[in-house]
């Protein structure tokens, strides 16, 4: 029994270096931060993660379903998560569109778990074998209401891996759905990824009620903003609604209840900003000239560095690993410091409108835009840094 | 070494993405000091059409991922040929399966050609289908780029177990062949 | 003495509710409080731990049933009890997942989850308070309006067909299929114990009364009047055919406990199943 229990163990990180996508590395990452349960629908180009997760899941006793569509996708791993297992989904632009309702019933019930969102072209059926980075702004505001969101974007293939655990300790430690915004070409592209021990990599787990349940109240936060969690069968009687709710979790439909919810909700993420902004810094030091960029195309931003530095123009990068909550303050520093910032994104400047706001004025901010299919060779992107700055 | 920009390329069917998972995975994996990439086409298609698999390959951190300008381009289809031949760097080294791509005045731009009839050879062992492996033994004796024991310890774990032995015979008749 | 007087006072089904949620929403006359009472009651009855209980809900009057209830409960969207009720109910196989929802959201919008849900033979037991149209929104016509029935959204009567929920069930591989009025408070009592006890997705129909938004536009004022109709027309037919139970403007009800299967796999079995296959086999590489 005993070493039936530890091969399951075992099989759960599977330490070692592998040559793999970036769409199973996402999938042991999930693993290795404790996932156990997969809700999916097929799309391209994320299928390959509920595939592998079909595979790998009753291997570590956990289970994963198909479901008719991406709307049970994303509730079927909320309730999970109150069954106590880390959950998750993944999907692309048009699935994501249909999981949007519930990600706000995850964000108002405050229900950890990690939705992984490889972009394609949009919009509706768009490029659906090719790249895009186009629901920056959807991950943001897809859903209705005022809220905070959590969004990660990796750019190799091990950081599919590590933020993914990133991304269910953000969920886990801030109580709700995380999204981890890959793309097309990094999650089919193959490199190597290093998958470390178990005792290596840092696993966070929901707080869990230290009361009595005969005066729980499990709408309750602490100091951190964040109440800690009891999930079905352990005797709190679970109470959660998308209603706004009190600390007891029962329906007031006011405006103080209202505020005082949805102002926590909000304060949680804001004022936690600097445990969860997670940022590259690349040749800045000496930078005249910033790029900013994210995911697959912040290395075809490196790529343009390295041609820019040949040509004895400075030129450095900014790279947002968290997109979402957005690092307005470290861009305004970054924008004291240079007198032009280009945005390099594979959509029509989302993120480009943001870093406007950021740097209020403080220096000329020029999108480098890609529409979809195709991400931006470094060629291109210096081309456009030559024909602004002359 | 510098950054090398690998393609390979064919129609659906003929293992492309196969060999460039093997070329990738043999260095990055087992050759010191090395890097590499392997990003491939995706069609909606699952069979036929036009296929293609690029590795990068450099000592530092790989920036850009994919091959836009070829130092050596490995071809297994007329289609392929004539599609990728324009990015060819000059002075490139091209690879041809010689009985599928019949070269024209484009290919005077490569400063070397290693032509071997790999789906033959793959016949002769029984199946057109290990031509790519054919030709990754022929890649591998004529380039500097991937070490022979790497390739075959990644034959050994990536393809089935049932087809290896076949396998690593085409790869040691690519390897032998003498143009 | 006071104790005892407090005691006096003191619901049976008072420890099942939620201190402080009391009064409820439902309006005079609606079926919703005595149907919750019955299940409340079939809890009890069942003899499950009531810390097993998990109750799932859309969104609805009905859908407000979770939050009343003291056990688990999750008030989810509109639409989504069941795939809810999935999630949570695979992770553990001895929990007891409860859907308590109206046919608006389960039928319409959350349509296609029951029929998925009843395909997997999943491992929770769905309880739908029909009232034939959408209550809590002001009467629209719903998917089980029947043909002609007025409503706020159609006011020269329904120019559709209704969906007969037991038939739809079973069709799709519900394993236990039964129907009952408000008024079979008995009955339906025993029907949600077996229902909660059986291994798979079991559904269970209740005809409701709904005064407010459906009875007033259809010549049955008061809820007494409606319940009065469904005694008049109600035949008692355990076994009967699920897919010849449709319900007409006029014509018979029939209710009873329809379909029973025992030996079908449920999902859960299904995915313990997988586990023990998935733990033998041998690692490959990634």
């Amino acid at each position: 029994m005993s070493e039936t229990i530890q091969k399951e163990e075992d099989r759960t990180v599977l330490t070692g270096e592998y040559f793999t996508t970036g769409n199973l590395a996402a999938a042991e990452g999930a693993l290795a931060a404790g996932c156990k349960f997969f809700g999916g629908y097929p799309i391209t180009p994320s299928s390959e993660i509920a595939e592998h997760m079909s595979y790998r899941l009753p291997q570590v006793g956990g289970h994963f379903l198909q479901f008719e569509d991406e709307i049970a996708s994303i509730v079927s791993i909320l309730g999970a998560s109150w069954g106590g297992w880390k959950s998750m989904t993944a999907t692309s632009g048009p699935g994501y569109s249909l999981m949007l309702e519930n990600i706000g019933l995850g964000i108002m019930t405050e229900t950890p778990c990690v939705i992984v969102n490889v972009q394609r072209g949009g919009p509706s059926t768009g490029l659906p074998t090719l790249v895009g980075q186009q629901d920056i702004q959807q991950t943001r505001w897809g859903s209705h209401g005022d809220y905070e969101v959590i969004a990660l974007a990796p750019n190799s293939v091990q950081e599919c891996f590590d933020l993914t655990i990133v991304a269910f300790n953000y969920a886990e430690k801030y109580r709700l759905p995380v999204t981890l915004l890959m793309d097309e070409t990094l999650g089919h592209m193959s490199e190597k990824l290093i998958i470390p021990t178990k005792d290596e990599i840092k696993v966070i787990n929901r707080k869990k009620p230290k009361d009595d349940p005969s005066i729980h109240l499990p709408y309750k936060a602490d100091d951190d903003l964040v109440p800690p969690m009891a999930t079905a069968g352990e005797g709190y009687r679970v109470m959660t609604t998308g209603l706004t709710h009190d600390e007891r979790g029962y329906p007031v439909l006011n405006a103080e209840t209202q505020e005082k919810l949805i102002r926590r909700l909000i304060d949680k993420i804001r004022k936690n900003k600097d445990d969860i902004i997670l940022l590259e810094e690349y040749k800045l030091e000496d930078a005249e000239i910033a790029l900013i960029s994210f995911g697959i195309s912040a290395r075809a931003s490196k790529g343009a560095i390295e041609l820019a530095r040949k040509k004895g123009i400075k030129v450095g990068l900014l790279r947002l690993i968290t997109i979402w909550p957005f690092a307005d303050e470290q861009i305004e520093k970054l924008a004291e410091q240079v007198g032009n910032i280009f945005v390099v994104e594979i959509n029509a400047g989302q993120v480009t409108r943001e870093v406007q706001r950021a740097v209020k004025g403080k220096a000329e901010v020029h999108g480098v835009f890609k529409y979809g299919g195709a991400i931006h060779t470094p060629e291109e992107i210096l081309s456009e840094i030559e024909r602004r700055i002359k | 070494m510098p950054r090398v920009e690998i393609r390979f390329a064919g129609f659906g069917g003929q293992g492309i993405g196969l060999l460039g998972r093997l070329v990738g995975e043999a260095i990055a994996l087992y050759m010191e000091g090395k890097n590499a990439i392997m990003t491939q086409s995706y069609g909606p298609e699952s069979r036929g059409g036009a296929s293609s698999s690029d590795v990068v390959i450099d000592e530092g951190e790989i920036a850009y991922p994919k091959a836009t300008h070829y130092d050596y381009l490995v071809v297994m289809s007329e289609e392929a040929y004539h599609k990728y031949i324009p990015n060819l760097k000059e002075g490139g080294t091209l690879f041809v399966e010689e009985n599928l791509v019949i070269l024209d005045e484009h290919a005077k731009k490569a400063g070397k050609i290693f032509k071997i009839p790999a789906t033959k050879i793959a016949e002769e062992i029984g199946s057109s289908l290990y031509a790519n492996i054919a030709m990754l033994g022929f890649f591998c004796a004529n380039t500097d780029i991937v070490s022979e024991d790497a390739l075959k310890k990644v034959i050994r774990e990536k393809v089935k177990a049932r087809f290896v032995k076949n396998n690593l015979i085409a790869f040691e008749k690519g390897k032998n062949y003498k143009g | 003495m006071t104790d005892k007087l407090l005691k006096a006072v003191e619901h049976p089904s008072d420890v099942f509710l939620r201190p402080g949620r009391i009064p409820h929403i439902w309006c005079p006359g609606c079926s919703l409080g005595s149907v919750t009472n019955v299940i409340i009651e079939a809890i009890k009855q069942s003899g499950i731990d009531s810390k097993k209980i998990s109750i799932i809900s859309g969104i609805g009057c009905t859908g407000r049933a979770a939050g009343y209830l003291n056990f688990d409960s999750f008030h989810t969207t509109h639409g989504r009890a069941i795939p809810f009720a999935i999630g949570l109910s695979v992770t553990d196989p001895e929990r007891k997942v409860i859907v308590i929802s109206g046919d608006g959201d389960l039928a319409s919008i959350g349509g296609n989850h029951l029929i998925h849900g009843a395909r997997r033979n999943a491992d929770i037991t769905v309880i739908c308070v029909n009232n034939f149209q959408y209550g809590m929104t002001g009467g629209q016509v719903g998917p089980t309006s029947y043909e002609g029935q007025f409503q706020t959204t159609a006011p020269y009567g329904n120019v559709e067909h209704p969906f007969d929920l037991p038939g739809l069930a079973y069709s799709c591989g519900a394993t236990f299929v039964a129907r009952w009025t408000a008024l079979d408070v008995r009955r339906m009592k025993e029907t949600i114990i077996e229902a909660i006890l059986h291994k798979g997705f079991s559904f269970v129909e209740i005809l409701g009364s709904c005064p407010t938004t459906y009875g007033r536009r259809n010549q049955l004022r008061e809820g007494l009047e409606i319940l009065e109709n469904f005694r008049k027309r109600t035949v008692l037919k355990h076994g009967a055919d699920p897919t010849k139970t449709e319900i007409s403007k006029d014509g018979p009800i029939i209710v009873g406990k329809f379909v029973e299967i025992k030996d079908k796999s449920t999902l859960t079995d299904n995915l313990l199943k997988v586990q023990r296959i998935a733990k033998a086999t041998k690692a490959r590489g990634l």
